[in-house]
């Protein structure tokens, strides 16, 4: 179960992460020792954050984990040009005061749309910065009412199986791609829906015509091509986490010191990188805790990954 | 025919380099896509994979079709399985890591996926060492012994080709099917046999 009353954890578990922090610089500082001589240059540049600038867009564009279309990510583009995203209709409903369908020209007319920069990382351990466009989901949230019941909030992808050629032969994963946030997560100011990127509309192969951004999350939580939002008073089971529980958790907030059962989160490859070009180190909460951390306070990020 | 056989060698040795040229332009050219350091790995490990499997599949063909003097061949594949597996393995610690040993250290222990790649590229490695004729003759008996690790050690990077992945199962499930044939040709002769002496070829001749 993955979802626990906060009494549960008891604070001495709580620790340790620190101490496995503590391990990390070990094992760095017996290496760097070692190594000093070797490569004093490399070694004193890894982990410093550089100043965030966007990736260019052919590449954010160009190499898309979708896997509805495809499970490569350089044929993406091309097969997803062909999925109908025109009179695009949301659906919001479950514990709400007022739920209905609506257009998401509608939708747009009442939102007015901002430019948010963020931080993207991939749970394969790749990033990028990209430039979205959208709105806070909290504003469109409030307009239908959230009933005091409402604890987390299930967001649902189209499921177009004749133009989506891996819902059509039912490979890999339960289609329709579901996702979902905890209330406090949906309602937090940088979570938001995007219709755009890089001051244009949102490419197809990007999640076209709406798309959920979670920054501080891996990017498979930020569900694309959105056509029905629930509110649930129950934890809504979520594609990966059925596929696969053991490797991706219903929270997936980015995390250097959890590692995946089968890789290491600790570093991450910005896409657009030379050859010869250290790894960025990951940061907790993809450089986001200042403004996330108090959502988690008290829990183990260990055991809820 | 023994010129025949001597070209045929040289034209394999100069062919197997044409995948390391494919890379160098592709290099060049700025052709490998938004996340090149990826892809990178990913066509030195296919070519490592690749050339691991042409060389198992030497010994099945010659005891199907009992030519002779494919020992050549096998340690000219297996040799140039090291040579693209050390280039995936400099590619990580170089182009990709730029040497910074901390991190390197970090992601290998924290990775099971890297530590059955660590263990395939040790034994690629001393297969390699114990190659030439000269340490064969000096092995004697253990050198059969040691050589046949590249069974281990072909699975091994089955599972590290495995177990790095999130989707896109096809390809690997295609080298695990073609791993299966290689390996179950020799169970099949030891089954018949119950030696694997059968399978070891005859010392070459040309």
């Amino acid at each position: 179960m993955l979802i626990k009353p906060k009494a549960a954890i008891s604070s001495a578990e709580i620790t340790d992460e620190q101490h496995f922090k503590q391990r990390r610089s070990l094992i760095k500082a017996l290496l760097a020792s070692g190594a000093s001589g070797v490569l004093p240059v490399a070694a004193a540049n890894a982990g410093q954050t550089p100043p965030l600038s966007a990736t260019p867009a052919e590449l954010v564009q160009s190499y898309n984990n979708y896997y509805e279309f495809a499970f490569d990510k350089e044929s993406v583009r091309d097969l997803a040009q062909a999925l109908p995203t025109d009179q695009w209709s949301l659906e919001i409903g479950g514990e709400v005061e007022k739920p209905g369908k609506f257009y998401l020209e509608d939708i747009l007319r009442q939102q007015p749309l901002e430019e948010r920069l963020y931080r993207f990382r991939c749970v394969e351990a790749w990033s990028m910065v990209v430039p979205w466009l959208g709105f806070p989901l909290q504003r469109l949230l409030a307009q239908v009412k959230p009933l005091s019941s409402a604890k987390f909030v299930k967001f649902t992808s189209v499921y177009q199986p004749e133009f989506m050629p891996n819902q059509e032969r039912g490979l890999m994963l339960a289609w329709p791609y579901v996702e979902a946030l905890r209330i406090d997560e949906a309602m937090h100011p940088l979570t938001i829906l995007a219709t755009g990127m890089y001051g244009n509309h949102l490419p197809k192969q990007n999640g076209a015509p709406l798309r959920l951004v979670v920054p501080w999350k891996y990017g498979f939580k930020s569900i694309k091509a959105i056509v029905k939002i629930e509110l649930q008073s129950k934890p809504p089971v979520t594609t990966w986490n059925k596929s696969a529980p053991h490797e991706y958790g219903f929270y997936a907030n980015v995390n250097p010191d959890v590692s995946h059962p089968r890789w290491s989160q600790a570093t991450e490859r910005p896409l657009g990188s030379a050859l010869f070009t250290a790894r960025r180190n990951t940061e907790l909460f993809n450089g986001y805790a200042e403004q996330v951390a108090s959502l988690y306070t008290n829990m183990d990020l260990r055991h809820f990954f | 025919m023994a010129t025949r056989s001597d070209k045929l060698w040289w034209y394999c040795c100069i062919a197997s380099l044409i995948p390391l040229i494919m890379l160098l332009v592709d290099i060049s050219q700025d052709n490998l896509g938004a996340n090149a350091i990826q892809a990178l790995h990913i066509r030195l490990g296919d070519w490592a994979l690749r050339f691991l499997w042409l060389t198992l599949a030497i010994t099945p063909l010659q005891v199907i079709t009992q030519w002779r003097g494919m020992a050549d061949y096998r340690q000219l594949f297996g040799l140039y399985s090291f040579f693209y597996a050390s280039l995936h393995v400099l590619g990580y610690l170089f182009a990709d890591h730029n040497g910074v040993w901390g991190n390197i250290a970090v992601d290998i222990l924290e990775s099971p996926y890297i530590w059955f790649g660590v263990f395939a590229f040790i034994v690629i490695l001393l297969l390699a060492i114990s190659s030439p004729k000269a340490a064969k003759k000096r092995m004697g008996k253990n050198w059969k012994k040691l050589h046949r690790y590249i069974y281990a050690a072909s699975c091994a990077a089955m599972i590290h080709y495995f177990w790095q992945l999130k989707g896109n199962l096809a390809e690997p499930l295609f080298y695990l099917i073609l791993l299966v044939l290689l390996l179950g040709f020799r169970i099949l002769v030891w089954l018949q046999t119950k030696q694997f002496n059968k399978l070891m070829i005859p010392k070459g001749h040309k």
